[in-house]
């Protein structure tokens, strides 16, 4: 009897194994789009290893975090290697998950029977922006600091318990050492097992009714002789391969803005983030980190406190009811109509355009268009039953096509 | 002993003991609830804190620390002040009605004595500091800029006596904390005159 089956008899490994890599039959017409799953997971792991080594040098003391985030930078051997590795994986994550979502929209891969990956999904993407967000107030420079004051502020907005609960979250009537101390233990503890737990589900759901592909043709109806879907290789050897490609060339990007640019121009570590946190001083121009200032925008368009954050908050629980919103039949935007097309231009256009207004200060013309921006936002899901429903879409082939 | 199952029973038992089970995990979650509260530590350090204006010029704004708020005392012209009542229509609560000042304060300066300005300078929209704009009509702020506060985060606008402009994302006035007067120049914020409530 062999080693592998003295462990199989006790724990189901080549099961695991067979299940999830060497027989999960992926569609062999993944293009380029795909590789982001596997980047997020890559990074995912390069932020808990490098995380892991920040916290052993790192003080969650409103005294000392400022001064021991310069000494991991200065003094700590290779300890601004370590850094630069988390801040910068932190901008990758989100530039490779909002990749990843937006393959999502293209392809259809929300649509039934995978509304509970996307669930799984967005819930992914929640916990990683208040893990980014907790992560952030943890330097405790002036846009750590005043970041913090301004989201925690939001949920002040909320009718009657508002005020009671954004001061239950500070733990303290501004900003503190011991809001400081909760977000350090929510960023290194609470969250990271969230989004493993959540990864986890993720990956199951998706090995449960099989990956979705670019021409949204579902390659289970089409199964061979021994019950293997003719258009399905699986995923290993030949995804694990060409995944290690796109790891290469994502590495090689990594790298160069690792090295060469870690502070990215102030869009990956702020400038005035190399102050320490003043509470009697706000800076001048603040702006949240690249990744929140769609949403950002969409808040200052409202020239109203509470309907403000209510609309900022409404734009993340639409993508929620994505699934539900598209009553098209046809899942990939290959088969789509004129409508649909247009609308997806148009959403993009309207999200980066949010993105850089987030980032620029709110004069009269800005806030103008942000408005105009936040109604095309909206519009993009709450028009969706209509448009999708009358789109003159193509029809779709029996197998997935190749070049 | 009969063999037959009361699922009625069953029914009950589970019902009750998910009951219990339920209320005892509830009650197992306030300390840790509780426990993020602001602490007793965080709430001594709200201490009074005395201020001597003796040396402050007309115009002049001092920032001082109270509840880890900044907390600011300027002198306000007679120019100021005849400013203020003409900005009545372009304010959300000129009056000052909403209940963000002590009772001592609701009045047409929101402060005890009308040169000397008292307030929390947190931005009543999302806890931004706002800058203090003294000058006229800069280019920034356009031509009807009378002279006030203005918050960099989202565009917030005040006047001189902390009361909000129309159209502005703030919903209320700056907050007059509690204060009194001790002598002619010594300002004592967090805490009302003796006597009062």
């Amino acid at each position: 009897m062999s080693m592998m089956d003295w462990i199989d008899a006790r724990f189901p490994a080549t099961k695991m194994w067979k299940e999830h890599l060497s027989e999960y039959y992926a569609p062999k017409n993944f293009n380029f789009w795909y590789y982001f799953g596997s980047l997020a997971l890559l990074i995912l792991v390069l932020q808990i290893v490098t995380g892991i080594f920040l916290t052993m040098n790192y003080k969650p003391d409103a005294e000392l975090a400022f001064a021991s985030v310069e000494y991991i930078m200065r003094d700590v051997e290779w300890g601004w290697l370590i850094r630069y590795l988390h801040s910068t994986g932190a901008s990758a994550f989100f530039v490779v998950i909002y990749l990843h979502m937006f393959r999502g929209l293209m392809y259809g891969s929300y649509k039934q029977p995978r509304e509970l990956i996307w669930i799984f999904g967005m819930l992914l993407y929640v916990v990683l922006m208040a893990e980014a967000f907790m992560g952030y107030l943890l330097p405790w420079g002036q846009m750590s600091y005043w970041g913090a004051q301004v989201i925690i502020s939001l949920f002040g907005a909320l009718p009657v318990i508002g005020e009671d609960l954004a001061l239950w979250i500070r733990g303290d009537y501004v900003v503190a050492d011991a809001t400081l101390n909760r977000f350090f233990a929510m960023h290194v503890i609470a969250l990271p097992i969230v989004l493993l737990g959540l990864v986890a589900a993720h990956i199951l759901a998706l090995h449960e009714v099989g990956s979705n592909n670019p021409d949204g043709v579902e390659i289970k109806k089409n199964k061979d002789a021994n019950g293997k879907p003719v258009d399905g290789i699986p995923f290993h050897p030949y995804y694990t391969v060409k995944d290690l490609v796109g790891v290469v060339v994502f590495l090689f990007i990594f790298s160069l803005v690792l090295f060469y640019m870690p502070e990215f121009g102030g869009w990956f570590l702020e400038k005035d983030n190399f102050i320490p946190a003043d509470p009697l001083k706000t800076p001048e121009h603040i702006v949240p980190l690249w990744y929140f200032t769609p949403f950002y925008a969409i808040l200052r368009a409202v020239p109203d406190k509470l309907f403000g954050v209510i609309a900022m908050g409404l734009a993340i629980v639409v993508l929620f009811l994505l699934p539900w919103l598209d009553r098209s039949r046809t899942r990939s935007i290959r088969y789509r109509g004129p409508y649909f097309r247009i609308a997806l231009v148009v959403f993009v256009i309207s999200f980066l355009a949010l993105g850089y207004l987030g980032t620029q200060p709110a004069t009269f013309l800005y806030t103008l268009m942000a408005q105009i921006f936040t109604v095309l936002y909206f519009a993009f899901f709450l028009l969706m039953p209509i448009y999708t429903k009358f789109d003159k879409d193509k029809p779709v082939p029996e197998r997935v096509t190749t070049k | 002993m009969s063999d037959t199952i009361d699922t009625g029973k069953r029914r009950f038992l589970t019902a009750a003991a998910s009951v219990v089970g339920g209320a005892g995990a509830v009650a197992v979650a306030i300390p840790f609830v509780s426990s993020i509260a602001p602490s007793a530590k965080a709430e001594a350090a709200g201490a009074p804190v005395q201020i001597d204006i003796s040396q402050l010029e007309p115009g002049q704004l001092l920032t001082v620390e109270w509840r880890g708020k900044p907390v600011w005392i300027f002198r306000r012209s007679e120019e100021i002040l005849n400013a203020l009542t003409t900005l009545n229509d372009e304010l959300r609560d000129p009056q000052s009605e909403q209940t963000q000042q002590p009772e001592y304060a609701q009045n047409e300066t929101r402060s005890i004595r009308k040169e000397v300005m008292v307030m929390v300078g947190i931005c009543t929209h999302l806890g931004c500091s706002p800058t203090y704009r003294p000058e006229i009509a800069p280019e920034d702020l356009g031509a009807n800029w009378k002279g006030g506060f203005f918050c960099p985060c989202h565009g917030s606008r005040f006047d001189l006596a902390g009361r909000v402009f129309q159209g502005v994302p703030a919903p209320s006035n700056l907050v007059v904390p509690p204060y009194h007067f001790q002598g002619d120049n010594v300002v004592i914020v967090g805490e009302d005159a003796q006597g009062a409530a």
